[in-house]
Formats: structure tokens, C-alpha cells, sequence
């Protein structure tokens, strides 16, 4: 184990970095970091034009999120990087296709939480904050999302979670994340996939639970301020 | 002040209002009853436009409140609402309930504001609740911060959507006090509500409502000692003897 690390412990960690592209855990915790990023401002909007009393705002978002939740995520994977270059002439980046195929996936997802989280507050909320004189904007912004977010944490970070997990699909179009690294390593050492895939899963496991931890701690300092 | 131009409304084929023509004046005090499906709630709430109407006029203070164009933010602002659930918001302190909108649409600073709601507090005899949670709060204390969430923006009218009906019945008293020293004040009040004894001690007027009309309208001392329409007595007796139909 120890040679194990000695020889492939930095390869694992960073890829070919500095020689060549950053890979490995490093390119992990930057791909799901940013899909994370990214996808929650989408998913608010997204969620926002869901319950939208407009409905040329609404139709159009509610269509996406079907498609994008009746489809697997290796598909939308696929689609991003065989068929976007041969609509658009360009070829995109595997890190970017990951990226956008993940913002758009989680967004979409994340879209149905924070619809959810705001359909589940009392209608009298609402109607409370409009008769004040609030508008509608305003109301959603000082009264209802700072209440359905509270709600919708749980929900959140099951999300983003999911999203740390998802970052492994970038193997199938040959990004080198961490699970194409562990992949490599195991190609060449063949004898120790044991070990290999093991610290490959725990690796995951640390960053999923550590994420896990931190809400919990987040939520429980909520609750404490409410009360 | 508030006018009822022939207003029909309908939910469906469900005819909530039919036929209501009504004028408020200013500093007038209404209590408006009758069964519950009657269409009391429906009423208030057409007044602010919470519920949209179907036919005829609604007119505050001489603009038609219905018509498209009107600045509804605007002019709700100038109408406080309570409701039967209170509604305040469970984020926010007794204090920044009151605050939020002042801030919000005057442009007021935070100080400036929380001293105006502050004194709102006071007024409801909450002070010592202003930087509470309305989670702490009891039933009849989170109806008093509504009232004064309400008063922020010091509207000059105040419409009650059965204001004590979700309250324990020791705690209905503290909320009538302080409704009965807005109307003493002058405020225009339309007050949906069951509490007789309150109708009959400060309303100006008695609107006594069933299957979305108005059936009676009359003085309180008039509506309770001889009313008129055999529905509204028949009311009084309901709600005087409500055990009475089970002993018959």
C-alpha cells in the first residue's frame, strides 16, 4: 500500500499537474465546487419561473425540466459532447461539457426544491406581504425565500451530494477526474484493485460527508437563531 | 369612503356575492356577520383586492380599486388587513414585522422605521416583545403585532378578516381592546367578525350576511333587539343558544 501511495498518491490527488492538466481529486473538488456554484443561482431562477403566475415564463421552463428529469445524466453527458460540436462547430472542453451538462442537470433538479420549498409555505404568507403593499418581487424576496430556504436545505444538500457523486460520470468522455485517475492507476499497477477502488470510494465518501456535516452544523445554527 | 357599486362575483357557477351595494363612511366602524359560506370573508377581501370581482364598482376613497392600471401596491398599502391566522412573518422579529414594509416602499432608514414600529408596539402593548420571534409569541400577542404591522403604514383604513377567531377565548379580549381604541380614534374599520358583544359595543353599523347578500344592515342595537329579515333572526338565535337545535 505504502509503494502504492509513494508511486501514484500525487497522480491520484492532482493528475499530471503541473507537467500536464490538472486531474484527479483536485479536479473533482473543482468540478463539483463549480456545479454547485453555478447550478443554485440557475435552480432559484428556475424555480422562481416555475411558479410564476406568468405562464409564457412558466411553459417554457417547465418543459425543460421534464426533458431534463426523464433523461439520464450520461445521456445529457453524450449529447454535450458528440452533438453540441456538430450544432455549434466548436469543440468544447470535456471540463466544460462536464460542467454545463451538470449545471444544467442539477439545475433543473434543484429548480423542483425550490418550487416545492415555496409551495409549501401558507398561502396567507403571500397574501399577508401583498396586502402590506409588497410587491410581488419583494415578496418573494423578503418574505418567502427567506423561509423556504430554510425548508428546502435538507433537500439542497441531498442535491449537492449527488452532484460531488455525478463529477464521476466524466470518466465516459475522458476527463481526468478522479475516477478516470483511479482508473489509470489501475490499469498500470492491475493487481491491487482492491486497494485502489477502496480509497477511490472513501475519497468520495470524506467529500460527501464532510459536505453532509457542514450543512447539519448550518442547520442547526439556524434553528438555534429561530428560537 | 369605500362604495359597493351592484358587485357580483362568482366562483365557478358559485355565486360568492350578489348584488352588494354598500357605502362606508369615513370613521365608520362596520361589523359585518353572518353564517360562515356567506361570503363575509369574500367581501373584505375584495376591498384590498385579494379576490378579484366579476361585475359592478368598488370605489376607496373615489378611485375605482378594480380597474387595470390602478398601482395595487401602492394603494394596498394604504388599507391595513388583518387575518384571521395572523400571517406574520416567522423569520422576522416582532419588530422587523412591523419595520419591513416602512423600509421597504417609504425608503425609510432602519432606525427611523423601528422607532415608528416601536411605538406601534407600544400602542398594542407590546414593547418588551419588539425583538421576539412571533414563535414565541402567544395567539392573542401575535394578533396584536398583525394589528401593528398593519398600522405601519399608517393607512386610514383597516379591514379585520375575523380577527379573534383563531384565538383561545382568554386572549380575545386583549385583541377587541385594542380594536375598539383604533375605532375610538376615528379609524374607518370594516370588521369581519362573531364577536357580538364587540358589534354591539363599537360597530357604527351591522351588515348581516347569507348565501352573498346582504340581508340587514342596521344600527347594533337595532340589529340585536329586533331584527328585521327572518334569516338574521334566526341567526341571533343560533349564536345565542347554540344548543338550542339539539334539544329540540
Amino acid at each position: 500500500m505504502k509503494e502504492l501511495i509513494d508511486v501514484y498518491g500525487l497522480y491520484f490527488l492532482i493528475g499530471q499537474y503541473p507537467n500536464g492538466p490538472l486531474g484527479g481529486l483536485a479536479l473533482t473538488v473543482l468540478l463539483a465546487s463549480l456545479g454547485l456554484l453555478l447550478a443554485l443561482p440557475l435552480g432559484l431562477l428556475l424555480g422562481l419561473a416555475r411558479v410564476s403566475p406568468l405562464a409564457w415564463v412558466r411553459w417554457p421552463v417547465s418543459g425543460l425540466v421534464f426533458v431534463v428529469r426523464g433523461t439520464p445524466l450520461l445521456m445529457v453527458v453524450f449529447w454535450a459532447y458528440f452533438f453540441l460540436p456538430v450544432v455549434t462547430g466548436h469543440k468544447t472542453g470535456q471540463f466544460d461539457t462536464m460542467l454545463g451538462a451538470l449545471v444544467l442537470f442539477d439545475g433543473a433538479y434543484l429548480a423542483e426544491i425550490v418550487r416545492a420549498g415555496l409551495q409549501g409555505l401558507p398561502k396567507g404568507q403571500f397574501e399577508a406581504a401583498r396586502s402590506l403593499g409588497l410587491s410581488y418581487g419583494q415578496a418573494m424576496r423578503r418574505v418567502l425565500l427567506p423561509q423556504a430556504l430554510r425548508h428546502m436545505l435538507p433537500s439542497l444538500v441531498n442535491q449537492f451530494v449527488s452532484t460531488i457523486k455525478e463529477t464521476s460520470l466524466g470518466t465516459i468522455i475522458g476527463l481526468s477526474e478522479l475516477s478516470y485517475v483511479a482508473n489509470q492507476i489501475n490499469a498500470q499497477v492491475l493487481v491491487k484493485p482492491l486497494q485502489i477502488y477502496s480509497v477511490l470510494a472513501l475519497s468520495y465518501f470524506v467529500m460527501c460527508f464532510g459536505l453532509s456535516r457542514l450543512a447539519y452544523a448550518l442547520e442547526s445554527r439556524l434553528n438555534e437563531a429561530r428560537t | 369612503m369605500i362604495q359597493f357599486d351592484q358587485v357580483n362575483k362568482w366562483y365557478g357557477s358559485y355565486q360568492a356575492l350578489t348584488n352588494i351595494n354598500e357605502r362606508i363612511a369615513p370613521g365608520e366602524v362596520v361589523v359585518v356577520c353572518g353564517p360562515s359560506g356567506s361570503g363575509k370573508s369574500t367581501l373584505i377581501r375584495t376591498i384590498n383586492r385579494l379576490e378579484p370581482i366579476d361585475q359592478g364598482i368598488i370605489r376607496v376613497q373615489g378611485q375605482d380599486v378594480h380597474r387595470k392600471g390602478l398601482n395595487l401596491n401602492a394603494y394596498r398599502s394604504g388599507i391595513g388587513f388583518v387575518f384571521q391566522q395572523f400571517n406574520l412573518f416567522p423569520h422576522l422579529t416582532a419588530l422587523q414585522n412591523c419595520s419591513l414594509a416602512p423600509i421597504a416602499l417609504k425608503g425609510l432608514s432602519k432606525a427611523e422605521a423601528d422607532a415608528h414600529s416601536l411605538a406601534l408596539l407600544k400602542r398594542v402593548g407590546l414593547e418588551s416583545k419588539a425583538h421576539v420571534l412571533p414563535a414565541k409569541l402567544s395567539g392573542g400577542q401575535q394578533q396584536r403585532v398583525a394589528i401593528a404591522r398593519a398600522l405601519a403604514m399608517k393607512p386610514p383604513i383597516m379591514l379585520f378578516d375575523e380577527p379573534t377567531s383563531a384565538l383561545d377565548p382568554e386572549m380575545v379580549g386583549e385583541v377587541l381592546a385594542v380594536m375598539k381604541s383604533l375605532a375610538a380614534e376615528g379609524m374607518t374599520m370594516v370588521c369581519v367578525t362573531h364577536e357580538m358583544g364587540f358589534a354591539r359595543e363599537v360597530a357604527d353599523r351591522v351588515l348581516f350576511m347569507d348565501a352573498g347578500q346582504i340581508l340587514e344592515r342596521a344600527a347594533p342595537a337595532d340589529f340585536f333587539n329586533r331584527p328585521q329579515h327572518p334569516r338574521a333572526r334566526q341567526f341571533l338565535s343560533d349564536i345565542r343558544s347554540p344548543y338550542a337545535s339539539l334539544a329540540a
